[in-house]
């Protein structure tokens, strides 16, 4: 297919389809309203199914049921939307279920605004609903890999049997830009072969779709089950970029999505300056890319890390967490849909070369 | 960086600032070019202004969002009053003059009044103001070429508006001739 | 307070003077200030708390001169019953649009009523979500063009309007149910006694009192503000009948 130009919101929702998963139900919500009015006209056109239902709490548990019959199904929100699903995400993961949840992010707490931020890195990241699981956590930088990650988080949540959810800040679902989609769009899938699946009991033993384990043996068994097939997530799936990474640089900018995208033309504006700096962008935010980070903070040249982000500091703690302290750790960001310009990151580094440069002295 | 252009589109909801913004982002796709559109979603919009940024670049474009922008296509007073500081110096203002009757008093960029609102009545509908700004911006600038931004409009329009498209096409005529003047000073 | 012998007309106190930001046509002032001149009437201000919907109203609380409280979409009856629960001498009410009440808010407004919760709801029924921009509110009526409806409600797929009056007046619990309109001076007129009224019986401590009123939404409806009056008169009204549905000061079957 040729390039096109797309709203982000629209984009994913033709990345869905063009990942074969045309079970779709949302809750109209800024800043993602687009994908719902894309897709209400659109996956009846391919033979889709768009449920718009009556609050967030019932999408996710739409998601819960459609998931069950081993079809690709997802949805769409934002942040206020994605806190009443935590209900339902938390049972997908427990009873090993596929799905894939968009979060286009907005400023909170509470109501907060509708103007992009990152503030949900927490609630992806470290669970945001009860229990011992985990979810896939991918950040797309621009609409081209909104679109790619969007197709992949299908695969992914049926490699694994788990709950996928993709964030990216307002600006993702709000901008166009040029997309290109695959030539081949993936058909339905056909669960009838699955082996988890609810298909009818025809010529089998009856299965049964659920979280509830009142043994506490069975109950960490299960917990177990999910443990393990989180250690081959961590094992299979880390994805990050690293941009004008080398020896020379003074400072890894550590960032994801569009924060990141500001971060470079940051760095394009140091480099003229002679100042070198690289940035190391998480794409895969769970698996966070440890032992990646580690290496290149770890080099000799790096005097600090700087950590952006749209928020008031919350990826930071992992930077902190796999960097194991070997590099002093300085955050800048702003929250509440102010974003941090290409000047402000610049601002920082300096006063983070002149400090540790001194420090530098001192020691 | 010499190859990244930036231009902000403000005014009235209903002046189609975001069409002109999303016409030339189409047309600069089409050339080959990087390009990122990107709309004021927040809830000034309740206000009655609207806005929107074009990028386009021969590279890969960093930062989405442009606190200070090359050039700015100025529809109306508030607009003016919120964009008029943030211009680049030696950066370039096109102000609506048929709805604005002030200027930004700045004299490190430079400044072009267009009558989009009396030259759009003049050729045949209030309604392509917007296409008069487009075209004076882009001959001023040449950030695109003319034949594409048509190829684009017809394409979007669909040739069946034959008269629609004739007035669309004065209107860039018209706005061309203007941005040129001051391309040819430059 | 004016004590000029020739004021015909002034704000109520129970108004801030801030300028709202609704859209030109929008009846959602006309529903304000009812409920703002009742407040007055009823001399209930000062001991008022209301509890602000998320929808386009949600800035309320800018409007209004008593004290306010914003809750999550849909919420507002929990709010109202926590509070009220706790403080039985004040006069809390919500103010609740279509999509924040009869679709995400739709279970808790149904167990404030069934509890015989003794608040006060406004439900304002323009029949579409206006604040995220258009869509599809479960109060649209058949064929009616959103943005996640653009062929329109198709009846087959997202079932028939919901009558939330009607339906809520099936309960057997105690309460004083009744839907308005604002489209024409005659009905302002009588939206306003049945606002008064749902607060004179929450001020008596009787019970949960619940005014529904139809409202125009010029901007999503994609017409003017006259020809959105006018849509009321011809769309909403036959389908969403006005009148009082439950009364507990009318014995079972009395005509209102
Ligand atoms: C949990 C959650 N989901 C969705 C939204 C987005 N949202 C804000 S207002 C609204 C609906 C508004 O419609 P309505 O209640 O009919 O009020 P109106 O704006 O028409 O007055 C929605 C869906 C939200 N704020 N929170
Ligand atoms: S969008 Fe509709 S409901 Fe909201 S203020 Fe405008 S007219 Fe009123």
């Amino acid at each position: 297919m040729a390039k096109k130009l797309m709203k982000g919101n629209e984009a994913l929702g033709e990345a869905a389809i063009a990942a074969g998963a045309l079970n779709y139900f949302a809750y109209p919500i800024t800043p993602q309203s687009e994908v719902a009015e894309y897709l209400c006209w659109r996956l009846p056109q391919v033979g889709g199914n768009f449920v718009q239902a009556e609050s967030e709490v019932a999408v996710g548990n739409m998601l819960f049921g459609a998931a069950a019959t081993g079809k690709r199904i997802f949805t769409t929100s934002s942040s206020p939307g994605i806190s009443l699903m935590q209900e339902a995400i938390s049972y997908m993961a427990g009873a090993h279920l596929p799905v894939v949840l968009i979060n286009i992010m907005r400023g909170g707490p509470g109501l907060g605004g509708i103007l992009p931020a990152q503030s949900d890195y927490f609630q992806a990241v470290k669970g945001g609903g009860h229990g011992d699981y985990r979810l896939v956590v991918l950040a797309p930088a621009s609409v081209q890999e909104a679109v790619d990650l969007m197709i992949e988080s299908f695969d992914i949540a049926e490699r694994y049997l788990t709950p996928v959810m993709i964030i990216g800040d307002g600006m993702i679902g709000q901008m166009m830009e040029s997309v290109e989609f695959p030539k081949k769009y993936r058909q339905q899938n056909d669960p009838s072969k699955s082996d988890w699946a609810l298909t009818g009991a025809k010529g089998r033993s009856a299965r049964v779709v659920k979280s509830l384990f009142l043994d506490g043996k069975k109950l960490e068994d299960n917990c177990l089950k999910l443990e393990a097939k989180y250690v081959e997530i961590r094992k299979n799936e880390v994805k990050y970029e690293l941009y004008k990474v080398s020896n020379k640089n003074k400072v890894l900018i550590t960032a994801y999505g569009t924060m990141a995208r500001i971060c470079q033309t940051a760095i394009d504006e140091l480099e003229e300056e002679k100042i070198s700096v690289g940035l190391m962008r998480p794409i895969s935010l769970y698996p966070f890319p440890e032992k990646e980070m580690f290496k290149e903070a770890n080099k000799p040249n790096i005097l600090a890390i700087l950590d952006i982000e749209m928020s008031t500091g919350q990826m930071v703690e992992d930077v902190e967490r796999v960097t194991k302290s070997i590099k002093p750790i300085e955050f800048f960001g702003h929250t509440g849909g102010i974003v941090p310009t290409p000047e402000e990151v610049k601002d920082k580094v300096y006063e983070m070369l002149k400090k540790f440069k001194k420090d530098k002295k001192k020691s | 960086m010499a190859t990244q252009k930036e231009v902000v589109f403000a005014g009235f909801g209903g002046q189609g600032v975001m069409t002109a913004g999303q016409l030339l982002a189409y047309t600069a796709m089409e050339e080959g070019k990087q390009v990122i559109w990107i709309p004021s979603y927040g809830p000034e919009m309740r206000g009655g202004t609207a806005n929107c940024t074009v990028v386009v670049s021969d590279n890969r474009i960093g930062s989405p969002v442009i606190n200070t922008p090359q050039s700015a296509c100025i529809f109306n007073r508030p607009s003016l009053d919120r964009f008029g500081a943030t211009i680049k110096k030696g950066g370039l203002l096109l102000i609506n003059s048929s709805l604005i009757d002030i200027t930004s008093e700045r004299d490190d960029i430079t400044e072009v009044l267009v009558p989009c609102n009396d030259i759009a009545s003049k050729v045949g509908s209030a309604r392509v103001a917007n296409m008069v700004m487009l075209a004076a911006y882009v001959a001023a600038t040449d950030i695109v070429s003319f034949k594409t931004l048509k190829k684009m409009l017809t394409e979007k329009l669909g040739s069946r508006k034959k008269e629609l498209l004739e007035i669309n096409y004065k209107a860039f005529d018209e706005g061309r001739k203007l941005g040129k003047k001051i391309a040819d000073k430059g | 307070m004016s004590s000029n012998p020739n004021t015909i007309f002034k704000r109520p106190e129970s108004l801030s003077d801030n300028i709202t930001h609704y859209c030109p046509g929008c009846t959602h002032g006309v529903i304000h200030r009812l409920v703002a001149e009742s407040l007055d009437e009823l001399g209930l201000r000062e001991r008022a708390v209301g509890v602000a919907p998320v929808g386009c109203s949600v800035l309320i609380y800018n409007y209004f001169n008593c004290d306010f409280m914003e809750a999550a979409h849909g919420r507002a009856p929990a709010l109202a019953t926590g509070f009220k629960r706790t403080r039985p001498d004040m006069i809390v009410f919500t103010y609740q649009g279509d999509g924040d009440l009869a679709s995400i808010g739709m279970g808790e407004i149904v167990h404030a009523a069934n509890r015989g919760e003794k608040f006060t709801t406004i439900f304002v029924n323009n029949a579409i979500y206006g604040m995220t921009g258009g869509q599809k509110a479960p109060t649209t009526m058949p064929l009616q063009k959103t943005s996640t409806s653009p062929a329109g409600r198709d009846v087959t797929k997202a079932g028939f309007p919901i009558r939330m009056a009607e339906l809520l007046a099936t309960l057997k619990t105690p309460s004083f149910i009744a839907r308005g309109a604002v489209h024409t001076p005659m009905h302002i007129v009588q939206t306003k006694k049945l606002i008064k009224k749902a607060f004179r019986l929450q001020n008596e401590n009787k019970c949960f009192s619940l005014v529904e009123v139809l409202s125009t939404c010029p901007t999503n409806w994609g017409i003017d503000p006259n020809g959105s009056l006018q849509w009321v008169t011809d769309n909403m009204q036959p389908y969403y009948p006005l009148g009082v549905y439950k009364d507990p000061e009318k014995k079972n079957g009395e005509e209102s």
